[in-house]
């Protein structure tokens, strides 16, 4: 069964990232990224991190896509990269020799380093019905809440500072509309 | 003994977000138009969260998928900053892609 779902979502993942990397239209590229990432959350979710899993759901899928699909509606949606021309002849080839050695060597690192790899930690809670459906989400939140609070607090600290900082570079002032009239 | 036990093991898991990151390599490296360029890199976050799930469950520690929770968290505000920075680039262009920033040149 598993495996089945495995399949599936490997699938899901693979062709929604071909889909990226080929089609030309910038709409398409986001709506193959949203195929990628809902597959990731069916392996995530396979894997036992539910929450997770909702999470990759609500803020990729949801937030992150959208967002993009509102930059590509602001800055018009008809332009289209021509895939045809390429500016440097030797880059196709050279990007697929360093992306397949990229595959190489993190498949042998991956190899190597699995003999070395023990269980350790205190172990997750597999959600069923002594720990309760949502022992994943309790297990995660006592994680993040007491161990890694500070870097929680700091996270938000960056938030904050992405909001401000986008807004500041997106705004529009009254000095550079009359500088750049267009 | 019908029922073969053929379930994925963590290493299938490991290689395909190898070939995941791969692919997303594969894009920042190619594609020219910067939108594009940032979903190869959402692709690339994409693969090590995986990553970082499998070990998770394989090394039973919960720490793993902890830092994809803020992994998560990041990747969002890289998201913001990147796409204000391209709208306040590209907003007063006709043609879209990476090239065209070479008058940044000094």
């Amino acid at each position: 069964m598993e495996l089945f779902v495995f399949g599936c979502a490997a699938l899901m993942v693979l062709i929604g990232a071909v889909g990226v990397i080929t089609r030309k239209h910038p709409v398409h590229a986001a709506l193959s990224l949203v195929l990628t990432l809902f597959g990731v959350a069916v392996l995530f979710v396979i894997q036992q991190a539910h929450f997770l899993a909702a999470v990759q759901v609500i803020v990729y899928a949801g937030a992150i896509v959208v967002l993009f699909l509102f930059v590509i509606m602001l800055l018009g949606v008809d332009r289209v990269e021509n895939l045809r021309t390429e500016p440097l002849t030797t880059q196709r080839p050279l990007a697929v020799i360093v992306s397949l050695g990229l595959i190489g060597v993190l498949v042998a690192a991956f190899a190597t380093g699995s003999g070395v790899l023990q269980e350790r930690g205190t172990g997750i809670l597999i959600p069923d019905s002594t720990t309760g459906s949502d022992a994943n989400t309790i297990q995660l939140a006592e994680s993040i809440f007491s161990q890694y609070v500070v870097a929680f607090e700091v996270t938000s600290v960056l938030l904050v500072v992405a909001v401000v900082g986008t807004v500041l570079l997106a705004r529009r002032t009254k000095d550079t509309v009359t500088e750049n009239p267009k | 003994m019908i029922a073969i036990s053929l379930a994925p093991t963590a290493s299938w898991y490991l290689v395909l977000s190898a070939v995941l990151f791969g692919i997303g390599t594969f894009g920042v490296l190619v594609r020219r138009n910067p939108l594009v360029m940032f979903m190869c890199i959402e692709l690339m976050l994409n693969a090590v969260n995986l990553s970082f799930v499998t070990l998770a469950r394989q090394l039973n520690d919960i720490n793993g998928q902890t830092i994809v929770f803020f992994v998560m968290v990041v990747a969002a505000a890289e998201v913001v900053v990147g796409l204000g920075i391209i709208v306040a680039i590209m907003r007063n262009r006709s043609s879209m892609t990476a090239d065209d920033l070479v008058e940044l040149k000094g």
